[in-house]
């Protein structure tokens, strides 16, 4: 261990008063406690607000259709999808589909979100074989899959799922609320500066 | 002008600069525009969406409370997390030492290009210029902090650092240093400037060695750290290189992830009205066995700076900042002034506090003077640190350390001498304000002229 560490933790020892925690519960706002059928209309509220785009499946079935219109509308017939056992075992017909990670010259990417939170209309992506991060950022229009199950009313409810799935967190947890964007030019608000211009959440009904 | 250092620090310009900027009629209305009708509106509406807004700051300032006094142990958690995770802990007690560990790993992995999410704390550390001096070619990726480096300027906000550049400028800089575009090509719209800037910069972040960010917060429990964005630029950043540096600061931390959540609900609805950042990067450690993305080596640098030499003292609140900016957002001097007047990394209260802490209080006392005590600061400060008090508290030891000297420094005594004994400065100020009447408006400042007698005069004539 270093001296920078040691003479870093002193100084703070000899500072510090070492005090133990008030435990409270965490205060969620009360838009984030809904719960069923207002929950996942809080969340389609908010997630528009912020500027994604949803759209409404009953099943995962109806998942091909929907790109292919996606597709069209961004002049492209290539998709690259997440590894995610839900979406390769669609029928893809007549979509140039590939598995993969995200790379530089991808248009369309379609991924599954772990969890969403109504509060703030907020995906919440979790990097892992089946759901490379690039995804997330290289497209131009990123389209994700979006169970109303997985719908959770805060974010204090998504940790808690991921704590009790995961011994440890994965290497990425990506919330994503709408599309990218900048205001560093004369504060004018634009969409697109690094990520995707077009954020699709394909909100489905049923899990199976 | 380049980035400032802790070498070479421009604060004793700081009455200079302010001049330059207050004739420079392009910024004030840039500055208006920013702040008042930008900044200041979208808060008050991010506000108004969320009725908890209040009671969040209060827990968000327990929160920020309860880690400063236990700083050891949740630091020496964080380090025990982040290293069972597979990542490495670095500890720098000093810019020098965080630049040195930082050009360190660079080297050791042959780096020749760094990206770079935006990171004030790598300001801080002056980190640009250590690269340079190492042959490493650093590459800001923020928008914002693009253009500025391109025009070799530092930032002059914490969260919006070009927003002093108007888009004709950053045209010009565009077109003198993007060669290989078309030459005659159209920049005058700012859609067509992000494009551009969208395409060099893509280039960048797959060709990078090393890709470094700041850290917003760090947390305990998890060894995680993570950062806002609303441009995606900080998260590719630490997605394709197959090394990413976070660097971040001891007061960062704090213990779980629902602490975090708290910090979060405030940070960008106080910053700009945003119910959330677009883009929230969590991370913990490098990549995972069957991982298809992600960096191979994960570092974590922890700087010190004589942050520590704050604790339990009379500045000890202002380690609770989470710099969203509001302060400056809200600061009457900083409207008028500009960043850049400030001298150092941080400008606006939050500069003004901590400027003389790192630079010295005989290079920085004009900034805590510059502050008209109108208390918005604290008003606005999501964590509610008493940004007057701490202006106070270098006031006083500005004062002590000699600043300001001479005439003034008389001035304030015989004004001191006169305010202790109150019948004595009844008797001086009522010769003071006919002189000032007679003077009148002939004055080279909009201070109104004092009319008829004194308030205490007034008062007792019951006036009231």
């Amino acid at each position: 261990m270093s001296s920078a560490r040691t003479e870093i933790l002193t100084r703070l020892k000899t500072a510090l008063k070492s005090t133990a925690r008030q435990t409270e519960p965490p205060l969620i706002p009360a838009r984030g406690l809904v719960k069923g059928q207002a929950c996942i209309d809080a969340f389609v509220e908010e997630a528009i607000y912020g500027l994604a785009e949803v759209v409404r499946l009953k099943v995962v079935t109806e998942i091909p259709k929907a790109l292919t219109k996606i597709l069209n509308d961004a002049e492209t017939t290539k998709l690259k999808a997440a590894p995610h056992a839900d979406l390769q075992s669609l029928d893809w017909s007549g979509v140039d589909v590939e598995f993969g990670r995200g790379e530089a010259d991808d248009l369309v990417a379609l991924s599954v979100a772990f969890a969403g939170v109504a509060e703030t209309g907020t995906l919440v992506m979790r990097s892992g074989v089946d759901a490379p991060t690039t995804l997330n950022f290289l497209p131009d229009v990123h389209v994700v899959v979006m169970y109303a199950g997985d719908i959770e009313g805060n974010y204090e409810a998504v940790w808690q799922r991921l704590k009790t799935e995961n011994k440890m967190l994965p290497r990425t947890v990506n919330w994503i609320t709408g599309p990218s964007r900048t205001a560093d030019i004369e504060q004018t608000m634009l969409l697109g500066a690094h990520g995707p211009r077009k954020l699709v959440i394909l909100l489905i009904n049923e899990k199976a | 002008m380049s980035t400032f250092t802790q070498d070479n620090p421009k604060c004793h310009d700081f009455l200079k600069g302010a001049k330059k900027a207050l004739d420079d009629d392009r910024l004030q209305a840039q500055l208006a525009r920013s702040l008042k009708d930008g900044f200041q509106k979208k808060r008050l509406k991010g506000m108004s969406r969320l009725p908890e807004y209040e009671q969040l700051r209060d827990r968000a300032k327990a929160i920020k409370a309860h880690t400063l006094d236990n700083l050891d142990r949740y630091l020496e958690q964080f380090e025990a997390q982040v290293m069972k995770a597979g990542g490495h802990v670095h500890w720098a007690r000093d810019d020098d030492e965080a630049a040195k560990i930082i050009i360190d790993i660079c080297k050791s992995v042959g780096a020749k290009t760094v990206t770079k999410g935006k990171s004030m704390i790598t300001e801080e550390i002056g980190l640009n210029a250590h690269f340079r001096a190492n042959g490493i070619e650093p590459v800001e990726t923020d928008l914002g902090e693009y253009i500025i480096q391109l025009r070799d300027e530092p930032p002059s906000h914490i969260i919006a650092p070009a927003f002093h550049i108007s888009k004709e400028q950053v045209a010009d800089t565009f077109r003198e240093h993007h060669k290989d575009q078309i030459e005659d090509r159209d920049l005058s719209q700012p859609t067509t400037l992000v494009h551009e800037a969208r395409e060099e910069l893509r280039q960048k972040f797959l060709k990078a060695d090393v890709g470094i960010t700041g850290s917003n917060v760090l947390v305990a429990e998890t060894g995680t750290g993570l950062i806002v964005t609303n441009e995606g630029n900080g998260d590719l950043t630490q997605s394709l290189p197959p090394v990413h540096i976070a660097v971040s600061s001891i007061e960062k931390v704090v213990p779980t992830l629902e602490d975090a959540d708290t910090i979060l609900r405030l940070l960008a609805r106080t910053a700009t009205g945003q119910e959330m950042s677009v883009y929230t990067t969590f991370f913990t450690g490098p990549k995972r066995d069957k991982d298809l993305d992600g960096p191979e080596q994960f570092h974590m640098v922890v700087l010190d700076n004589r942050r520590s030499d704050l604790l339990g003292g009379p500045l000890h609140d202002v380690l609770s900042c989470i710099r969203c900016g509001a302060c400056i957002n809200h600061c009457p001097i900083y409207g008028k002034v500009s960043g850049h007047a400030y001298g150092w990394v941080y400008p606006g209260p939050i500069g003004s506090i901590l400027t003389p802490h790192f630079v010295g209080v005989d290079e920085a006392h004009l900034l805590p003077n510059a502050c008209t005590m109108c208390g918005r600061c604290e008003d606005v400060c999501p964590v509610r640190i008493p940004l007057p008090k701490l202006l106070r508290t270098w006031r006083g030891r500005a004062f002590d350390a000699g600043h300001p000297g001479g005439l003034q420094r008389l001035g304030l005594r015989v004004w001191a001498w006169f305010a202790k004994r109150p019948s004595f400065y009844r008797l001086l100020v009522r010769p003071m304000v006919m002189v000032l009447g007679w003077m009148g408006s002939s004055r080279p400042y909009d201070l109104p002229a004092p009319q008829g007698s004194t308030f205490m005069d007034r008062y007792k004539r019951g006036e009231r």
